[in-house]
């Protein structure tokens, strides 16, 4: 059964905006983002909205509903009570387009500045071997759907404008940590981490982790792994001592290719 | 709203604009759950937790049950020259003042074990510096650098007192088993025996459910495949870091209520439950 349901939708630009109250009819097994297609097709023509899949793959709708980045498409209408107001915003650390559309173009720019993976010189493509376990490992940081709400929710750069030039947020955080957990990778992925891409200003408060709609474990298995690894190259005198006692590379493992 | 505003660009924006261009959405969060529990209880729990410690561990007795070889953890091991003889495993070389605890240098190790630890980091970043608060919710400071420099940078000697900690469980174990004792001086069983071991069970635990030891064990290989013995610990250990916040609540648990019993047992309030011996 219908009912009609009390939402609030920013509506606006980057010159300003402000959330406009509509009354929207809600039907059973719905989810916010038909509710903003109704708002579109019955009061708001020119209500901006990005989608595309409407099956939580194409990480397009992000928004965030009374406060929290969610994919509106992935967001039930019967999480919510029928008399709870329902707020639905822009996600807040990217410059708005218009209504719930923004310019995720950080994104891509951080995405451009990590090298992409570097082969050991002496395997021609289609040498590369790889086992099972070693593939498993990095296949979680790979379901990422690009939604970027863990970068949208992570207070280094959501509350903090000046950190986007040095920080790379969780999901091209994360990037770096599957290069470096590949075996083959050849680049100095820790180096940059801590230099380039600001692993450095994470704090592990996890909302990345909260927030991922493929539930990946970002901070468990990409941010704390990485800085553990960081601390083995710069931190740690120990190993430090023991490279230089064995005559050992620093990170042993990368020159190999016998797998 | 004008198409035109889609290439707006930055120079041509107006003085309201926001920085970076975001929206102006006035609220500083909008979110209508209760974010602010887990916060608030962690501060009062944490808290809590702390000042019981700190007035325990500068008591100075009711620490050691003779007749049972019962030592509590906030004392062991018990290294001041005030300790009890018996209870002190490991020597006696700290002076007698009362502004040190009995097992100052192991408090001290198993605190910063626990500051610097990623769980409570983020339970303490969130809930007491508000950095923030919670997911969604602006971050209480104007300016944020991380652990990117000092004094922040120093969280990344977690592994050193992870190495300590190491050692302090096997400590912890080693009390346990000498508490099997019986006021005659042979084998003794008794509730204070279960609590102990209970204890140490879940201190073993939350060590080697720590990031650093799961790093230490596999994680900063990369060929699982040429080291199947580390792959198989890493995997197991990743097991338990999947509970370590849970594991980091429970252990400070089970302490406070090893300490208390063993207290009541020590101080005479209640007499130990005894099974053999």
């Amino acid at each position: 059964m219908g009912y009609d349901h009390h939402f609030r939708v920013w509506r606006g630009d980057d010159t300003g905006g402000e959330l406009d109250d509509f009354s929207v009819e809600v039907n059973d097994g719905e989810v916010v983002l038909d509710i903003i297609h109704r708002l579109q097709a019955t009061q708001a023509p020119d209500l901006a909205v990005r989608w595309n899949c409407k099956a939580g793959k194409c990480g397009s709708c992000s928004a965030e509903v009374n406060g929290k980045p969610r994919l509106m498409c992935m967001t039930r209408m019967s999480t919510f009570d029928k008399d709870e107001v329902v707020t639905v915003t822009p996600i807040r650390t990217f410059p708005v387009i218009r209504d719930l559309v923004t310019d995720v173009s950080y994104n891509y720019e951080k995405a451009r500045e990590i090298p992409s993976f570097v082969p050991p010189a002496d395997l021609a493509p289609g040498e590369y071997r790889m086992q099972q376990v070693d593939v498993e490992r990095s296949q979680e940081f790979r379901k990422c759907i690009e939604c970027f709400m863990c970068n949208n929710v992570c207070h280094v750069i959501r509350d903090h404008e000046e950190n986007k030039e040095q920080f790379a947020g969780p999901r091209y955080l994360m990037r770096v940590a599957e290069l470096d957990m590949h075996p083959l990778d050849q680049a100095d992925r820790q180096h940059e981490a801590q230099e380039q891409h600001g692993l450095g200003m994470c704090n592990i408060t996890k909302c990345c982790t909260e927030v991922c709609p493929e539930h990946i474990k970002i901070t468990d298995n990409a941010l704390i792994p990485m800085k553990e690894r960081v601390v083995d190259r710069r931190y740690d005198p120990l190993v430090w001592l023991g490279n230089k006692i064995l005559r050992r590379t620093p990170d042993r493992d990368r020159s190999s290719t016998t797998d | 709203m004008a198409s035109g505003t889609l290439d707006t660009p930055a120079s041509s924006a107006p003085p309201s604009r926001r920085p970076g261009g975001r929206a102006a959405i006035v609220a500083r969060t909008l979110r209508t759950d209760n974010w602010r529990k887990a916060p608030i209880l962690t501060v009062v729990l944490l808290t809590a937790w702390i000042v019981i410690s700190v007035v325990r561990v500068y008591m100075q007795k009711w620490y050691w049950v003779e007749d049972y070889h019962y030592l509590t953890p906030f004392y062991s091991p018990c290294f001041s020259t005030g300790c009890v003889p018996e209870a002190a495993h490991f020597g006696r070389f700290l002076p007698d003042w009362p502004i040190l605890p009995y097992a100052a240098p192991s408090l001290a190790v198993l605190g910063l074990f626990r500051f610097t630890c990623y769980y409570y980091r983020k339970a303490y970043y969130r809930s007491y510096w508000g950095s923030p608060p919670a997911c969604g919710v602006p971050d209480l400071h104007k300016s944020y650098k991380g652990e990117s420099r000092f004094p922040l940078i120093l969280q990344n000697s977690h592994r050193y007192f992870f190495y300590t900690a190491f050692v302090l469980s096997a400590v912890n174990t080693y009390d346990a088993l000498l508490a099997f004792h019986s006021p005659g001086g042979g084998f003794g069983l008794g509730l204070g025996n279960f609590i102990l071991v209970g204890n140490v069970i879940m201190l073993w635990a939350y060590t080697l459910s720590c990031h650093s030891c799961r790093h230490l064990m596999g994680g900063r290989l990369r060929h699982f495949s040429k080291h199947p013995v580390r792959y198989r610990a890493w995997t197991q250990i990743s097991r338990l870091t999947g509970k370590h916040m849970q594991l980091a609540w429970a252990t400070l648990a089970t302490l406070l209520i090893t300490d208390l019993y063993i207290m009541a047992v020590s101080a005479g309030w209640i007499s130990d439950l005894r099974l053999i011996g």
